[in-house]
């Protein structure tokens, strides 16, 4: 017992992108409203954003910008003590591709609501069945 | 599946897990070395991986070109009606017919068609801010290699300070101080610069986005010249980022008329 | 010169960028741009397959830095012939489809020459790259663009557009996942080095959940067969010009994603000896064959006809691949290649017999042999492809793809390849003897002193020609292919 509770203890930032993403997909698949899944295509990408930055963790260390680098010479770079760049290089990537697919989305929602004038999936659905 | 893999994951904030101890050690210890850039963020970003932020870049211009692509109307057949406001006496003339022209006097006003009366305090206060937003967003992109920032948050920053203009006045006033042209050539011009930098550096011998290479041309060491170059291709940067801020609000608040818009 | 690798991907995002540019200043100066990108890249990835034939091959390192740290291109035996025949389809089709873009777009049309290059450059720059992370950005480019073309077509487009966007962005988010699980576990992303450092780990439910991550985002993409729905919707319902771009190459660099995933990510070892999937996607593959066929058996209308023969032939694909033998994946990866060429041929003869007929459903067809000889010609030469008459190449991926089934022993694949062969021979013999009949109506309009012959316009049925030949032509040099890049890919 005391061991499953250390485990979900120690890897909560794990269960956490988890929960987020499985409440990502659902908005995707069960929501009716394109707007409502679009907002859920959003936290799924949030939630691996989530997970990615988590990885950069180290306990006890700072954020990656040199402390030594106003003309104090140089000195070795202890990388203990510096958090893990990399990821956080992934996820501005990884941001900026978000945005850009939201972009697109509420373009083409813009559009669909110009033509259909409703966003529920089932009630465009009926009128595409009914011009048929 | 994922809960059940994620058992052999490493714990939070383990020092000794894999990610920390493979590549991301090499990037802390010799990018102040190598680039003369203390935010390893930033060297990372625009030096080692500058392949994948030149294609980030791209992914933005693309979005912009898209929702310009996806939205804007020119037809002028049917703009609707039209709405002016007297200025002396505050009262709204409704156009309906498209085809005639409103002579441009200061008495009238274009108005929207669900217009409401914004508050001086807001506008007036927006108006000030604006260039201090600009700014601190040129701020940002320069001091990125220094504290936190760069390209891209200096981008939204100076895009955020044209869409405030736009809310607080609206999009008509936004788009007279950013013409459509403007963005629509800056949003490609900031990849082409990213690029051109890249190809400058083949021009001078080195491979593609080596900065280094231009230090001959520069007569400064070559860990200058990768700062240079980070400095560089994040100005790109922002321009392009700023350009489709400005031109995915513009698109989308409007349904791509340009004409009035939240 | 060295550097043409890195011009093979650079050239059309410049060029991207100067077309767009162009439709604020001289909108007349964007196509020819737009044409010169391609035509670069074209000739750099011939370049690259020169030097590989010579030299073996090479690495690019962007910026100058070695592997794990910078990005690198790998160029190898592998994804050469994938360069060349995806810049060489792309090129042609850009050229081919000139009339419907300034037709449909108008004043929008440099906005659209400049999102089918930036869709071009992504697929490239994903076949070239030798880094995981790398290709999730460039996918999301292609994506990205694919969805505005997409959007760009008749008035449900916009509709089929979105779904295509939600799933492809599911999809991508998995990929996305699956290599944040093997940068936790490894520390890097370069593919090489992935695979250098995977081997201790495989025995791990982490690694496990990585591929299946990757794989199901792929397969998202490439749409096989229970996860296909976005494509028909997509590609039937968008402006011709983006179909004929995406239809041919979107899914084949999936398909190519996933080779790669699977010979330099997770090498085979891994795939084959510690994970027991084969079977169960063998047997989807095969599931996915028969459905994309049956299911193009029951479409009345051309074009949506021709997506569900897409969906049949990423199940040939994806089922090739699987098989767990050399022959199999010979015949997967020369598929993957010829497919884009028959896929391109095929989408173009459908384009220009739009441009003639009010609908593409079959009943409006009559008469199209006398009506447009030879983009009809064209397409028999790319449907005896599609079925697999001998002269043309898809006889020969066929062959190996068959043969690849005995060795495996996989007779369920090899069943579901020949039901899809004898489909698609129904298939087309009966476009064809609705395009033969010509009924009443169009003798009188003949008697009346009309021409006979109404072609589609030059620059089209030449394009078309020119796929058709690149069929012939890979199908007499299917042996050396196989033999110079494919066999040396697979050692």
């Amino acid at each position: 017992m005391d061991a499953i509770i250390e485990i979900a203890i120690a890897k909560y930032n794990y269960w956490m992108y988890i929960s987020l993403m499985m409440i990502g997909l659902y908005a995707i698949i069960a929501k009716n409203n394109f707007v409502k899944k679009i907002i859920g295509m959003n936290i799924l990408q949030t939630a691996i954003i989530l997970f990615y930055i988590s990885i950069s963790a180290k306990r006890g260390a700072t954020i990656p910008i040199i402390r030594h680098a106003e003309g104090h010479g140089h000195e070795a770079v202890n990388a203990m003590e510096y958090m893990n760049p990399l990821p956080h290089v992934l996820m501005l990537t990884a941001i900026v591709v978000a945005v850009a697919t939201l972009g697109v989305a509420l373009a083409l929602t813009v559009r669909l609501y110009a033509r259909f004038e409703t966003l529920e999936e089932d009630e465009i659905n009926d009128q595409i069945r009914e011009a048929q | 599946m994922l809960i059940h893999a994620a058992l052999e994951f490493p714990v939070w904030g383990d020092p000794n897990a894999p990610a920390h101890l493979h590549v991301a050690p090499e990037y802390l210890e010799r990018a102040y070395e190598e680039t003369a850039t203390p935010n390893v963020v930033t060297a990372i970003l625009a030096d080692y991986r500058g392949y994948d932020t030149m294609f980030e870049t791209a992914v933005i211009f693309s979005a912009g070109l898209a929702c310009f692509f996806l939205l804007r109307t020119r037809s002028r057949k049917d703009p609707g009606d039209r709405f002016f406001r007297h200025l002396a006496t505050d009262m709204v003339i409704r156009i309906q017919n498209p085809s005639m022209k409103i002579p441009d006097t200061p008495y009238l006003q274009p108005m929207d068609s669900f217009w409401t009366p914004r508050s001086t305090i807001v506008r007036a206060a927006s108006r000030v801010l604006a260039p201090f937003i600009q700014l601190y967003a040129l701020y940002v992109v320069a001091h990125g290699h220094y504290s936190p920032g760069g390209g891209f948050q200096g981008g939204v920053i100076l895009g955020a300070s044209f869409i405030l203009i736009a809310l607080s006045h609206d999009l008509r006033t936004c788009m007279r101080q950013t013409p459509e042209k403007l963005i629509g050539v800056l949003s490609p011009a900031g990849v082409l610069f990213y690029a051109g930098v890249g190809i400058l550096c083949v021009l001078a011998g080195g491979n593609f986005l080596d900065y280094g290479a231009l230090a001959g041309w520069f007569g400064m060491a070559r860990e200058a010249a990768r700062s240079l170059g980070i400095l560089l291709v994040e100005m790109g940067v922002a321009a392009c980022v700023m350009a489709t801020m400005v031109i995915i609000y513009a698109n989308l608040s409007s349904a791509g008329g340009h004409r009035q818009g939240l | 010169m060295s550097n043409y690798p890195a011009f093979l991907i650079i050239a059309p995002l410049f060029a991207a960028c100067l077309t767009a540019t162009a439709g604020w200043i001289r909108r007349s100066l964007s196509f020819p741009l737009a044409v010169s990108g391609l035509t670069v890249s074209f000739l750099s990835s011939l370049g690259i397959a020169a030097r590989v034939l010579a030299s073996g091959k090479f690495q690019y390192s962007m910026g100058g830095w070695a592997p794990p740290l910078g990005i690198v291109l790998e160029l190898d035996y592998l994804n050469t012939p994938f360069l060349v025949v995806v810049s060489g389809a792309a090129l042609v089709s850009l050229i081919a489809t000139r009339q419907f873009v300034e037709k449909e777009q108008e004043a929008k049309a440099p906005a659209f020459y400049a999102l089918m290059v930036l869709a071009v450059t992504g697929m490239l720059g994903m076949v070239a790259t030798g880094d995981a992370f790398n290709l999730y950005v460039l996918l999301e480019i292609s994506s990205i663009t694919g969805y505005a073309l997409v959007a760009s077509g008749d008035r449900l487009a916009p509709l089929a557009s979105l779904r295509y966007l939600l799933l492809g962005t599911i999809g991508a988010s998995f990929y996305l996942l699956g290599v944040g699980l093997l940068y936790m576990l490894t520390g890097t992303l370069n593919m090489a080095d992935l695979s250098r450092l995977l081997p201790p780990l495989y025995g791990s439910n982490a690694v496990l959940a990585a591929f299946l991550l990757i794989l199901c985002g792929i397969w998202l993409k490439a749409a096989l067969f229970p996860l296909h729905a976005w494509l028909p919707g997509a590609y039937s319902h968008s402006s011709h010009a983006s179909a004929c771009l995406l239809a041919p190459l979107m899914t084949k660099v999936m398909i190519y994603v996933m080779l790669r995933v699977m010979l330099s990510v997770f090498t085979p070892a891994y795939i084959f000896d510690h994970l027991s999937l084969e079977g169960f996607v063998v047997t989807l593959a095969s599931v996915a064959v028969a459905a994309g066929s049956v299911m193009a058996l029951a479409q009345r209308n051309l074009r949506r006809m021709a997506v569900y023969i897409v969906i049949a032939e990423v199940g040939y694909m994806v089922g090739g691949a699987w098989l767990g033998n050399q022959t199999g994946i010979t015949g997967a990866v020369l598929h993957a290649l010829n497919d884009v060429l028959m896929t391109l041929c095929l989408f173009l003869a459908i384009a220009a017999v739009a441009g003639r007929t009010e609908t593409l459903d079959f009943k409006d067809l009559n008469g199209l042999f006398g009506k447009m000889p030879f983009t009809m010609g064209a397409l028999v030469l790319g449907a005896m492809s599609i079925i697999g008459v001998p002269p043309a190449c898809g006889f020969f991926s066929k062959w190996f793809l068959l043969q690849g089934a005995i060795e495996a022993g996989r007779f369920d694949f090899m069943a579901a390849l020949l039901f899809s062969s004898l489909i698609n021979v129904v298939l087309f013999f009966r476009v064809f003897e609705y395009a033969l009949y010509s009924d009443g109506h169009m003798h009188k309009q003949e008697e009346h002193g009309q021409t006979g012959i109404q072609e589609a316009p030059l620059s089209l049925v030449i394009s078309l020609w020119v796929a058709v030949a690149g069929i012939l032509a890979v199908g007499f040099c299917s042996g050396p292919i196989v033999r110079m890049f494919i066999q040396p890919a697979l050692l």
